[in-house]
């Protein structure tokens, strides 16, 4: 459904690939994803070269406005819209996001809705990305912010030592805890009432992604006044940019010794 | 009057008495049936299924509710009712899960959408509980991160509490191994419930439930009708009473009405949090 890939970067993507395979933990994730997931990535990034060149560096940033198409995620009663929010909060998370360095990609450029797996897929074909997929809340209390990871995935049983599709973001999960505490206390300074630590819960979209992953949400589609959310992005893109600057120096490809290696 | 006739006299009387007597049931069972046809299957499959029997020699013993704590932070807080309690653990989880489903005194302590039903539940030998809800706990459930998985914690942790035998808890709709609840929390896997020795904390803790992903022994195939099932909430006794009502907070969402409330008998209420004021809900149902 994602296709933003012009035919020709198929080749590029599959480029990309062969130079993953021996570096990178990520590498049985993306092999089993499907090939259709492999062309998410965008027309417009230039550099597939830059992570290689530096492959513990952090470069890039694949940022998820949430839902999209006839998904509209929460909804307020006031007509607010989750997915069209979070679209407009993500121009800004990017913007704060490039200023501090970052190449930034977007899972989705308009009201269209890829799947949980193609979202995935656009940060588990890079080397040296960080994912953080942005949502409007229905509950909570108005102008908090809550960082979340993915919740403890039990290690690995496979005799092959790959990791499967499923359960890519297992080797990542010390260090999206990492960044989700980082960008939390800068929410937490803030937006008063948000919590100082990053919470935990078993979110769908973070446990395929081969990368640090934290969920940011938002509360709360029930505010009247859509400015009320609109006047929390700079905050929100200012405390996400900072938050992944500081995460940077600690980013490592994590090596993947499960538990079944012989 | 010739013998032969005296007796096809007597067997066509057998034969009218039989009928007068058959044929009213014959056609209560066409009414019951073209009643059922009209009826969606869940609606069907909720008549069909027995309630949960209530045996009233069973012990009131305390069990423990997880609703949303009264001072509105979103996290959970137990209630602890007295109710008759089944020693059998299949029995006694649907006994609580249909309190938890009825919901608290306090409409804002909700975790659950009202209309959401448990339509099969059954444990697995390896202690793996799986629980069948109806659609309506997807569809009717506020969608994102928290008050997902307030929900789910909220059935988790009361299984905890009240259930030791149960391990994990696999969480179908309407039969069904879903990917998300409503946009957001996992449920290909299951969520860890017996979190050994950890007793459900008070209060404030935080949820101890985490989700593990579908291992393929412990995850049923989709397809899962077991006869038992569906308690309106009336058959299991009211549920209980609840921590004192939080103040009215100030206007900032608005809860639907819900109009669909049993009136419960109040049983011996423990607050577990003082309540303040709080400016949202937990549940908008």
């Amino acid at each position: 459904m994602a296709l933003y890939a012009a035919p020709a970067l198929f080749a590029l993507t599959g480029f990309a690939f062969s130079f993953q395979a021996p570096v990178a933990s990520q590498a049985p994730a993306s092999a089993a994803s499907p090939a259709s997931s492999s062309a998410v990535l965008p027309a417009q990034n230039p550099a597939l070269q830059a992570p290689l060149a530096s492959r513990s560096g952090l470069n890039i940033v694949v940022l998820d406005p949430a839902h999209g198409g006839t998904d509209t995620g929460a909804r307020g009663t006031g007509g607010i819209r989750e997915s069209e929010i979070v679209l407009d909060f993500s121009a800004q998370v990017k913007r704060a996001l490039e200023g501090q360095g970052f190449q930034v990609l977007l899972t989705r450029q308009g009201n269209d809705n890829p799947s949980f797996d193609d979202r995935s897929a656009m940060a588990n074909a890079q080397l040296g990305a960080v994912f953080v997929t942005l949502h409007i809340a229905s509950t909570g209390l108005p102008g908090t912010v809550r960082v979340y990871v993915n919740s403890d995935l039990p290690s690995n049983s496979d005799p092959s030592g790959l990791i499967s599709w499923d359960r890519a973001q297992m080797p990542f999960q010390s260090l999206s805890r990492k960044l989700a505490d980082t960008v939390q206390g800068l929410l937490a300074q803030k937006f008063k009432g948000s919590p100082n630590n990053a919470q935990t819960a078993a979110i769908r979209q973070l446990r395929t992604t081969a990368a640090p992953a934290i969920a940011v949400e938002i509360s709360s589609v029930v505010v009247d006044d859509r400015a009320d959310l609109d006047r929390m992005a700079p905050g929100v893109a200012d405390a996400i940019a900072t938050g992944v600057a500081m995460f940077k120096p600690s980013f490592v490809v994590p090596v993947i010794s499960s538990g079944g290696t012989p | 009057m010739p013998r032969w006739l005296r007796w096809l006299i007597a067997l066509l009387c057998v034969g009218v008495i039989g009928a007068a007597i058959y044929l009213p049931i014959l056609r209560r069972r066409m009414k019951l049936a073209a009643k059922l046809q009209q009826q969606s299957a869940e609606q069907a499959r909720r008549e069909l299924t027995q309630p949960v029997p209530v045996n009233p020699a069973d012990a009131r013993v305390k069990a423990t509710l997880f609703w949303a704590s009264p001072n509105g932070d979103f996290s959970l807080a137990p209630t602890v009712a007295e109710l008759p309690l089944s020693n059998d653990p299949v029995l006694r989880s649907k006994q609580v899960l249909n309190t938890l489903l009825a919901g608290p005194v306090d409409v804002e302590r909700r975790t659950l959408p009202p209309d959401a039903a448990l339509l099969a539940f059954y444990i697995l030998p390896n202690g793996t509980a799986v629980a069948d809800f109806s659609e309506a706990l997807a569809t009717a459930i506020p969608s994102g991160i928290q008050s997902e998985q307030l929900a789910v914690d909220s059935i988790a942790r009361t299984l905890e509490a009240n259930v030791p035998q149960v391990q994990r808890l696999k969480i179908l709709i309407h039969g069904q191994e879903v990917e998300t609840l409503a946009g957001h929390l996992d449920l290909t896997g299951t969520f860890q419930v017996n979190t050994r020795g950890t007793a459900p904390a008070a209060g404030s803790a935080p949820p101890p439930t985490t989700a593990a992903p579908a291992s393929a022994g412990a995850t049923p195939a989709a397809s899962t009708p077991s006869p038992p099932a569906v308690a309106p909430s009336t058959s299991v006794p009211a549920p209980t009473s609840v921590a004192p009502a939080p103040t009215k907070p100030a206007g900032t969402d608005k809860p639907m009405p819900d109009s669909t409330r049993p009136a419960p008998a109040p049983a011996k209420p423990s607050s577990p949090a003082a309540p303040q004021a709080t400016p949202t809900k937990p549940g908008n149902f």
